[in-house]
C-alpha cells in the first residue's frame, strides 16, 4: 500500500528524525565515529603497507638470488670445506632443464661495502661497486635509464667494454652539466665507456642512496676484464608468472649439486635468498593487519549500530500511541514497519556517509602533509581507501542499520491497536 | 449497517477472568446517530472497540455494511479500518509534529492518494469544520474544541460509512461541547451513520437513539426526540 521510496515516507521519516534534533544527532554520532574509526584503521593499514612495498616496487618478487659457498660435507671422496665456483654451463643447464624458469640471470660483483676505490675518471676516484651483468637483470630488478641506455645483447656477444653508472656515480665523477655519455671511466685500469645513466626506485635492502652507486657491465666483458673466465659469482633467478620460485628452488639447487659433485643433502653448499617467501611473509603480515583492522572498526561500529537500535525502541516506545492512532487511521503493520526501519537505515546511512566523508578528509590532509615531507626511507606512503571498501563499508551500514530497525519495528507493531491508543 | 449478535467479550487479568460484554445483540441502521450510554465498567467502550475493529469478540457475529467482520489479519484490518470506520477519540489524539492539514490527510495517506490529491481534499474537510485558515497549524497551537474539529475532519477525510466517537466531548466545557455536536449533526443530517460512546445526558439527548448498557448487558434502547445543538447553544 505504501511504497517505501516514495517522496512522501521520505517526508515522514524527515519529520519524525528532526522532532528531536538533539537526540538524532547524538545518536549519529556512534555510527559516524564507527565508520570514522573503521576507515582510518583501513587507509593506516594501507598506508604502511604502501610505505613497506614501495621497497619492492616493480622488483619481480617471484625471484631468488643464489651464491656458492664451500661444501659441508664430505661427498664421493671430495672432501668437506671444498670451495667451488658456479659455472656459466650451470645457467644454460638450468634454462633447459626448468622450463619453468622465466629468467636465470648469472652476475659477478667487483668492490663492494668499504671497498676501496676502483673507479678513475681524469681527478675524480670513487669507490663502487661493479656488476657484470645480462640484459635480463633490468627485467628483474627494475631501475630508471635516465640516459642512454641498458646492456644489450650486443654487448655481451662483442664483449664491448661499456658501462651504466648509477646517478650518484656520475655526481661523483664528473662536474655538472658535463656530458658523461661516451666518456671513459676506469674501473680497476680498465677503461669502460660510458653508455647510460639509471635511477633506481626499489631498495632491497633498505638504502635507496647506496642503490645508486652501482655500474653495470656487461657480464661477458666483465669476466675477460676481470679474469673471471667462466665463473658466475652469483644468480638472481626469476620463476614464470604461474610457479612459485620456492617451490622451484630444490630442483634448481639439485641441479647445481649434481653438477659440482656436492653431496645431496649438504644444504649449507648454496646459499640463497628467497625474494618471494620474504615477500609472501608482508603480504601474509598485511593480510592479517586488514583483518584486524576490520575487526576492530566492524566492533566500533557496532556500538554505534547498537546506539541507533537502542534510540529507536526508545522512539517506538515514545510514539506508542502514535502508531496506534495510525492503525486506528488505517496503517497497515507493514507500513508501520517499514518506516521504524527505514527510519533507522536512514540514520545510519547518512551518519556513515559523513563518518567516511570526514575520514576522506583526515586522509586527504594526512597525504598532503606526507607529500611535503618526503624522505625515501619513511614507513607509511599515501594512505588511501579504495572505492571497495567504501562500498563494503555502505553495505555495512545499510545491513547493520536493518539488523537496527527490526527488533524495534517488530516491539511497534506487537502491542495491540487497542493498547497502543490507551497508552499515555 | 451495524448488525452484531450475541457478542460475548471476556480480558483475562492474571489468572481472573473479567466478562465484560455478555451477549449482546444490536443493530444499526445508515443514517442513525446512536448513543451508547453506561457507567465506567459497563463495557461501552469495549463495545466501540469491537465495532471499530480494534479489538476482537470472543463470540457472536459482527457483521459491517455486509462484511462478516471474524478473524481478520491485521492487514486487511487495517483496511477495513480505513475504508469503513472514521474514528473520533475523547483526547483528540492528533499527531503532534504534524500540521492541522496534515493530520486530516493521515487517512488518505494510508490509502495511498496521491500528496496533492490528498492536501486538496482534506482543506475541504478543513473548511467543512470552519478551521481553514488553521490548516498549517499544529495541534498545540489549536483550542481543545478546534482540535476536536480536525479530528472530526480526519475522521471523514476517508469518507468511512460509520463514525465512531469515544467521548468526544469528554474533554470539553459544555459551551465547545455543543459545538462540536452541532458539526456531529450535521455531519448525520447529511446521511453519515455516527455512533457514540458518551455518559453525559444532555450530549446523548443530541442524538436520535440512545443504548443503555450495564454489566455488559443492553437493559434499554429506546429511540429519543433528537434536541439540536444549535438551540442549546442559543438556551
Amino acid at each position: 500500500m505504501t511504497n517505501p521510496f516514495s517522496k512522501d515516507s521520505w517526508s515522514e521519516i524527515l519529520e519524525a528524525l528532526s522532532s528531536n534534533w538533539f537526540r538524532t544527532l547524538l545518536t549519529a554520532f556512534g555510527v559516524l565515529w564507527g565508520i570514522f574509526i573503521l576507515v582510518i584503521l583501513l587507509a593506516a593499514g594501507k598506508g604502511l603497507e604502501n610505505g613497506v612495498k614501495k621497497g619492492f616496487s616493480g622488483m619481480a618478487t617471484n625471484s631468488m638470488f643464489m651464491w656458492s659457498q664451500t661444501a659441508s660435507k664430505p661427498y664421493k671422496g671430495l672432501p668437506q670445506g671444498r670451495r667451488y665456483n658456479f659455472k656459466l654451463d650451470d645457467v644454460e643447464a638450468l634454462k633447459t632443464q626448468i622450463p619453468e624458469l622465466k629468467y636465470v640471470s648469472p652476475r659477478n660483483q667487483l668492490g663492494g661495502f668499504g671497498g676501496a676505490n676502483n673507479v678513475v675518471r681524469g681527478i675524480n676516484t670513487g669507490a663502487f661497486n661493479v656488476y657484470g651483468d645480462y640484459p635480463e637483470f633490468i627485467l628483474q630488478q627494475p631501475m630508471d635509464i635516465t640516459s642512454g641506455r641498458f646492456i644489450n645483447y650486443s654487448d655481451i656477444e662483442q664483449k664491448r667494454k661499456v658501462a651504466i653508472i648509477g646517478e650518484s656515480v656520475k655526481n661523483a665523477l664528473f662536474e655538472k652539466g658535463e656530458d658523461h655519455i661516451g666518456e671513459f671511466i676506469k674501473i680497476n685500469e680498465v677503461n669502460f665507456m660510458i653508455v647510460g645513466t639509471y635511477r633506481k626506485t626499489s631498495n632491497n635492502n633498505g638504502d635507496v642512496e647506496e642503490a645508486q652507486k652501482e655500474i653495470y657491465v656487461p657480464f661477458t666483458a666483465f669476466s675477460q676484464a676481470f679474469n673471471r673466465a667462466d665463473n658466475v659469482g652469483w644468480m638472481a633467478i626469476t620463476a614464470q608468472d604461474g610457479a612459485s620460485i620456492t617451490q622451484l628452488k630444490e630442483q634448481v639447487f639439485e641441479i647445481v649439486k649434481s653438477k659440482h659433485t656436492i653431496h645431496p643433502e649438504d644444504d649449507r653448499a648454496i646459499g640463497h635468498f628467497d625474494l618471494y617467501e620474504q615477500f609472501s611473509k608482508i603480504n601474509g603480515l598485511f593480510i592479517a593487519l586488514n583483518a584486524v583492522a576490520y575487526f576492530v572498526g566492524i566492533l566500533i561500529l557496532l556500538s554505534g549500530v547498537i546506539g541507533i537500535s537502542n534510540i529507536m525502541l526508545i522512539v517506538v516506545k515514545e510514539r506508542t500511541k502514535e502508531i496506534g492512532i495510525r492503525r486506528a487511521l488505517g496503517a497497515t503493520p507493514w507500513s508501520i514497519r517499514s518506516q521504524i526501519i527505514l527510519e533507522s537505515v536512514f540514520l545510519t546511512i547518512i551518519s556513515g556517509m559523513a563518518g567516511i566523508v570526514m575520514a576522506t578528509g583526515v586522509l586527504a590532509l594526512i597525504n598532503s602533509l606526507l607529500e611535503n615531507n618526503t624522505s625515501p626511507d619513511t614507513m607509511f606512503a599515501n594512505p588511501s581507501v579504495n572505492l571497495f571498501v567504501v562500498g563494503v563499508a555502505l553495505a555495512i551500514l545499510i545491513i547493520s542499520g536493518l539488523l537496527a530497525g527490526l527488533i524495534p519495528a517488530q516491539n511497534a507493531i506487537k502491542v495491540k491497536p487497542v493498547d497502543a491508543l490507551r497508552t499515555e | 449497517m451495524i448488525e452484531i449478535k450475541s457478542l460475548h467479550k471476556s480480558y483475562k487479568t492474571g489468572s481472573t477472568s473479567l466478562h465484560v460484554l455478555k451477549g449482546i445483540d444490536f443493530s444499526v441502521k445508515e443514517g442513525e446517530m446512536v448513543s451508547i450510554m453506561g457507567s465506567s465498567g459497563s463495557g461501552k467502550s469495549t463495545l466501540l472497540n469491537i465495532l471499530g475493529i480494534l479489538d476482537e469478540a470472543d463470540e457472536g457475529t459482527y457483521t459491517l455494511d455486509g462484511v462478516l467482520i471474524k478473524n481478520l489479519n491485521e492487514k486487511i484490518a487495517a483496511r477495513y479500518r480505513n475504508k469503513f470506520l472514521g474514528f473520533i477519540f475523547q483526547s483528540f489524539n492528533l499527531i503532534n509534529y504534524k500540521s492541522a492539514l496534515d493530520n486530516v490527510a493521515m487517512p488518505l495517506y494510508y490509502q495511498g492518494v496521491k500528496r496533492a490529491e490528498r492536501l486538496d481534499r482534506a482543506m475541504h474537510y478543513l473548511e467543512k469544520v470552519g478551521l481553514a485558515e488553521w490548516a498549517t497549524h499544529l495541534p498545540n497551537e489549536l483550542s481543545g474544541g478546534q482540535k476536536q474539529r480536525v479530528a472530526i475532519a480526519r475522521a471523514l477525510a476517508s469518507d468511512p460509512k460509520v463514525l465512531l466517537a469515544d467521548e468526544p466531548t469528554g474533554a470539553l466545557d459544555s459551551k465547545t461541547s455543543y459545538e462540536v455536536m452541532e458539526i456531529i449533526q450535521t455531519i448525520n443530517d447529511e446521511g453519515k451513520t455516527i455512533l457514540l460512546v458518551t455518559h453525559e445526558d444532555d450530549i446523548a439527548h443530541m442524538t436520535k437513539r440512545i443504548v443503555h448498557l450495564k454489566d455488559g448487558i443492553i437493559i434499554d434502547d429506546s429511540p429519543v426526540k433528537q434536541q439540536r445543538a444549535k438551540t442549546a447553544l442559543h438556551v
